[in-house]
């Protein structure tokens, strides 16, 4: 997969992510309408199909609410990388299916506008605008699992 | 290998003798609990996936709490797709307006909870289990369905924080108090992925609505869950509310954390978080003037009996400034009647505040006190994040119910 960065900093919460105003409707169409709304109001208008977004600690604190990576994922979006995750939004991001990458480097190296190519099964992220590589750990086989089957109901 | 009080609990719903920080597990489940906002991408998810049967109906909680009585007809769809999967289902534990309390006040007064239990709930606040000496863990509405279907979920066992509370705290600190110093310690992200087990002989002065606010807000702290060992103070609630007979765990003497953090109650002070992360902490000495158009009495965090009677002991006999909004919301229909039968809502309506069915209402923005654009708030919730409670630029204070109160009849933030 690859895409151009969307960059955001520490603590990007889910009440940022999509708004609670916007939670009596929980269509994916509807939620990606909204998505980075408190943070970000170009983010819906410029987001392109396989585009990635890119933060730095914590990313998705807050509410448990999967609309978040829903959100996410149905504004396009193919990938998150962060420097590390918030642990509901990892949970919740590996039962949906969003792939998500937990890369100090890459994150903090990584800018508004970047291209971004990443290979989940080899555990690489390429920065192609900064010619650099970075490689992630994989996840533990049941993780995998998971992801391979498309979500945790698959 | 010696565990914690969370490895343990985790470590026998597995069916182990022992499990490591780290290990992946697949844990039985005694309650999987889900609200109005949740539960309805869980039920689409079970449609979705051809369907099938909850594991038990007995141990599925649905809550209908944040936007009830429904503020939309969306609102009121969700609500109805919860109803009829319930009524389909058969599930026991179904509690709808009339009935319904804020989930996490409102399921250990049910006694759907107790000690050693392993809980998860499709609610970041699930967390406020621990205070009964249960694992209790917040998930999405997918681990929700799964858990619903098969009883079962996984987790990657934590590590734990020690969280050593010693000395007795002065008159007008509380348990919000202790965990607002201890995030605003630790950051919001000092306890990502990890346990924080309190203990210490200063644990003896928590009661057990300060315990559920401490437990509540582990997760703003960036913890899986919070736990107290089940004392003579959990006995005693569990006794009056639970008729499972509780399983009592503790941890080994030698068990590893990943660190200790001391806190001395003896010197805090009432605690404010300002905008816009929990961990921005001041005490309230140490406040210069903010002035405030809102304060909000209530939520899972702070709803509770206890919390009621720390607001109208400061509001009885005084009036809440003039422009400053103030809504106060029991947590449950028993607390509220109790509120009623103490004198308290009474004292709440005779200082000019208003009092709200229970409802998570305005805490995330939903309705029942949005603010508007530049409008600050004192509220004893659990977030003050960007836009949380209504415009972006809006401003969320946390605090107790105590200085809530003071900051209402002071018209800014501050102490009587």
């Amino acid at each position: 997969m690859k895409g151009k960065v969307h960059k955001y900093k520490d603590n990007v919460n889910t009440d940022e992510i999509i708004p609670a105003r916007y939670l009596n409707d929980s269509s994916p169409a509807a939620l990606a309408a909204h998505c980075m709304e408190d943070i970000d109001k170009a983010f819906v208008g410029k987001v392109k199909k396989g585009d990635m977004i890119v933060a730095e600690k914590n990313f998705g604190c807050g509410s448990s609410r999967e609309h978040a990576p829903i959100a996410i994922k149905a504004s396009g979006i193919s990938c998150v990388i962060a420097c590390d995750f918030a642990r509901i939004f990892f949970r919740n991001s590996i039962n949906i299916g969003l792939p998500i990458l937990e890369c100090p480097e890459a994150a903090k190296d990584a800018e508004n506008g970047d291209e971004l190519e990443v290979d989940l099964e080899a555990g690489k992220i390429e920065n192609l605008t900064k010619g650099k590589v970075y490689f992630v750990p994989p996840f533990p086989p049941e993780v995998r699992a998971i992801i391979d089957r498309g979500g945790l109901l698959e | 290998m010696a565990m914690t009080l969370s490895q343990k609990i985790l470590a026998a719903h597995a069916g182990l003798d022992a499990v490591v920080p780290g290990q992946l597990i697949t844990a039985k489940l005694d309650l999987v609990l889900g609200n109005d906002i949740t539960s309805p991408v869980a039920v689409k998810e079970i449609e979705a996936h051809g369907g099938g049967k909850v594991f038990d109906k007995s141990k599925v909680a649905l809550v209908m709490d944040h936007f009830v009585p429904n503020k939309d007809i969306k609102s009121a769809e969700q609500c109805k797709c919860c109803r009829n999967f319930a009524r389909e289902q058969g599930i026991e534990n179904f509690f709808d307006v009339g009935e319904m309390g804020i989930e996490h006040a409102l399921l250990p007064e049910k006694g759907l909870v107790g000690a050693g239990d392993l809980v998860i709930g499709a609610d970041s606040h699930t967390c406020t289990y621990g205070a009964l000496g249960a694992f209790s863990t917040g998930v999405g509405s997918t681990d929700m369905a799964y858990g619903m279907l098969t009883g079962t979920a996984w987790f990657k066992v934590p590590s734990a924080i020690k969280v050593a509370l010693t000395g007795k705290p002065a008159a007008h600190v509380s348990g919000k108090d202790v965990i607002l110093h201890l995030i605003g310690r630790i950051g919001v992200s000092g306890a990502l992925y990890k346990s924080l087990e309190f203990v210490g002989d200063g644990v003896k002065y928590m009661t057990m609505d300060d315990r559920l606010t401490i437990c509540n807000m582990a997760i703003e702290a960036g913890a899986k869950n919070g736990v107290f060992a089940c004392d003579d103070v959990t006995l005693a609630y569990l006794k009056e509310h639970c008729s499972k007979t509780p399983a009592i765990f503790t941890a080994d003497p030698d068990a590893e954390y990943e660190r200790e953090v001391v806190i001395d109650l003896s010197a805090l002070k009432p605690t404010v978080s300002f905008p816009h992360l929990p961990e921005n902490t001041h005490t309230v000495d140490e406040i210069g003037d903010i002035e405030i158009d809102q304060v909000v009495i209530g939520s899972c965090t702070n709803g509770r009996i206890s919390d009621l009677r720390a607001a109208a002991a400061v509001l009885k006999g005084r009036r809440v400034r003039k422009g400053v909004r103030t809504i106060v919301i029991p947590a449950t229909q028993s607390i509220y009647l109790q509120a009623l039968e103490e004198g308290l809502i009474r004292t709440f309506i005779e200082a000019g505040a208003v009092v709200s069915t229970p409802t998570c209402g305005p805490c995330l923005g939903g309705y029942m006190g949005i603010l508007a654009r530049g409008e600050k708030c004192v509220a004893t919730t659990n977030r003050n994040f960007v836009g949380r409670m209504g415009a972006e630029d809006s401003e969320i204070y946390l605090a107790s119910p105590y200085v809530a109160a003071c900051s209402a009849v002071l018209g800014k933030i501050g102490v009587l």
